[in-house]
């Protein structure tokens, strides 16, 4: 034993990860200790305060960005339950209606929006919207968002419904149940934790896009990326850095809850 | 995938026989006409004529495609010659994306595989470490590491401190900051898929290399790489196809030196002064190399599969 090698193990790559989450983390994690300066210089350090976060509540700037982030809230959770229902429709519909006409391509629709380059998209909407004659507004952020939401929502709730056996529904409908109420009551219960980890990674992408939403937003209407790019585009200033510390910390609250959510599917999945 | 899977409903199931089309509706109603719609209505405006003020006129004509490949001169007038500026804009995006590829894949394949290589219960720990920063805010990363790599940012300040450096190093607006910017946006995009096929990876089959006297970086050489490269392949392509068309990264990292892709689009139609036609062209040119990029890893996907 002693003497084998272990032919898992190269030298070096425990080097190059901590390398791999030290660039990952790095800039992040300046930004953040940053956000606690004191000094109005973004250089020089001026000792511990919270007068950033005060700021960004308080502050002359802060009825902007808290408008900001109201559109984002409302954007991403009307787009995220748009698309949620939408994927698992189309979820349904591609793991459990057999083979018809249409379902390749069908399959090649849904994941269209990842497949076009994100600039195309806004440029392409814009030119659309501004075609048909729709104002640009709230309303067209929130088409656009749903469009590119879709296809994430549907890729872990497809997932998830394919690895469940369709026997449960047969089952159901042996005793009686329509097609409907198996659905309702017996593959939906089933399918939470899909629908919940494609809902939240729906919802992340839509808080998180900024160009798309850049295109399509109009004028005097901001989300907050658009607006902390608007700012960011006129130099750093420390008040962004407390803005974008705390959307550092709602994003891993996030993820951390996807996360556990799989985890519980995973170990519901292990019991069955 | 769920093909031969013998407990699995996959795609079989018949349950909703019938209704296919009829859940699949919604989904044909909102990308079909807020995504396929607009694609197809650029590819129609990118053979159309412009107007000043932005926007198009009802005329066919081959003037945005001329004007992306060919110079004639100031007034139209002279002998077609090859235009550089555009085809060079194209050819910097894809040499950027490229070299950020290049360097997720010699970070993340080390990673990935010292990943998948822990025992099971510590390697969600380490994907989940991975993966969190993707999911902040790509413009706050961005910002980020602007604030990060500025002449007066902390990184020179620090450097200048210890007497590694004695004047800032220069990073920000070039086009080493640009490809530093990619390189992290999707480094984790490299490192999943190649996880995914580590993960699978039979570890006899090293151990039979090792028997026949071959050295352990002989084995990366001849045994891993070429059983592992459909998970490379795949990270390679999740992380140049949205390098290319990137917009927040040469734009808050570079300077006019960087202009990619991404940003020619944007300034054909933000304010009054773009071309329409002239960036719908641009758009479908882009859409093309993707497509084909696309097409051309489906096809060796299928093949892979079918063997």
């Amino acid at each position: 034993m002693a003497g084998k090698t272990d032919l898992r193990r190269f030298p070096g790559f425990l080097t190059v990860t901590t390398l791999c989450l030290f660039v990952l983390y790095a800039p992040l994690i300046v930004v953040a200790v940053y956000s606690f300066n004191a000094s109005t210089s973004i250089t020089n350090w001026g000792g511990m305060s919270l007068t950033w976060y005060v700021d960004v509540f308080i502050g002359p700037e802060a009825p902007k960005f808290q408008r900001a982030a109201l559109n984002s809230m409302i954007i991403a959770v009307c787009a995220s339950v748009i698309a949620t229902v939408v994927a698992t429709l189309a979820a349904v519909a591609m793991t459990r209606a057999g083979r018809f006409r249409g379902k390749t391509l069908s399959f090649a629709l849904i994941n269209l929006p990842l497949m076009v380059p994100e600039v195309v998209t806004a440029v392409a909407s814009l030119v659309f919207f501004s075609a048909i004659g729709f104002t640009t507004g709230l309303t067209t952020i929130l088409i656009a968002h749903t469009v590119f939401c879709i296809p994430f929502a549907y890729l872990p709730i497809s997932a998830r419904m394919q690895s469940i056996p369709d026997t449960y529904e047969q089952a159901a409908m042996d005793l009686y149940a329509s097609p409907r109420e198996a659905f309702r009551l017996v593959l939906l219960p089933l399918m939470t934790p899909g629908i919940l980890s494609g809902f939240l990674l729906a919802f992340i992408i839509s808080l998180d896009d900024f160009l798309i939403t850049n295109f399509v937003k109009g004028a005097g209407i901001e989300t907050l990326p658009t607006a902390i790019f608007g700012s960011v585009k006129q130099g750093i200033k420390p008040n962004i850095m407390a803005i974008s510390t705390l959307m550092l910390v709602v994003s891993v609250i996030f993820v951390s809850l996807s996360w556990l959510v799989g985890r519980m599917g995973q170990d519901k999945k292990k019991n069955n | 995938m769920a093909a031969g899977a013998p407990m699995g409903a996959g795609n079989s199931s018949r349950i909703y026989k019938g209704s296919g089309w009829k859940l699949l509706f919604p989904s044909w109603i909102i990308i079909g006409i807020f995504l396929l719609a607009p694609v197809l209505m650029m590819g129609v405006y990118s053979f159309l004529t412009k107007e000043f003020r932005g926007g198009v006129i009802w005329q066919f004509s081959l003037d945005a495609y001329d004007q992306f490949f060919f110079d004639r001169g100031l007034f139209g007038d002279e002998p077609p010659r090859l235009e550089w500026t555009y085809i060079g804009i194209f050819w910097r995006s894809i040499w950027q994306a490229g070299l950020a590829t290049l360097a997720c894949l010699l970070i993340g394949f080390p990673t990935a595989w010292f990943i998948a290589t822990r025992d099971p219960k510590s390697r969600s720990t380490w994907l989940f470490l991975v993966t969190i920063p993707y999911w902040v805010n790509l413009l706050i990363r961005t910002v980020s590491m602007k604030f990060l790599i500025r002449d007066t940012g902390p990184l020179n300040e620090f450097l200048l401190s210890i007497g590694v450096i004695d004047a800032p190093l220069g990073l920000i607006n070039t086009n080493f900051a640009v490809q530093l910017g990619l390189f992290y946006s999707y480094l984790p995009f490299m490192v999943l898929p190649i996880y995914a096929a580590v993960e699978r990876y039979d570890f006899s089959l090293s151990e039979a290399a090792a028997d026949l006297y071959a050295g352990r970086w002989t084995i990366l050489r001849l045994v891993i790489l070429p059983v592992v490269k459909p998970g490379i392949v795949a990270g390679c392509i999740l992380v140049f196809v949205p390098s290319l068309g990137a917009f927040l990264a040469p734009d808050l990292l570079g300077g006019a030196k960087t202009f990619m892709i991404g940003s020619l689009i944007e300034e054909q139609f933000k304010g009054n002064a773009g071309n329409w036609p002239f960036g719908a062209a641009a758009s479908m040119i882009l859409l093309t190399i993707v497509m084909c990029v696309l097409l051309v890893y489906a096809r060796n996907q299928n093949k892979v599969e079918a063997r």
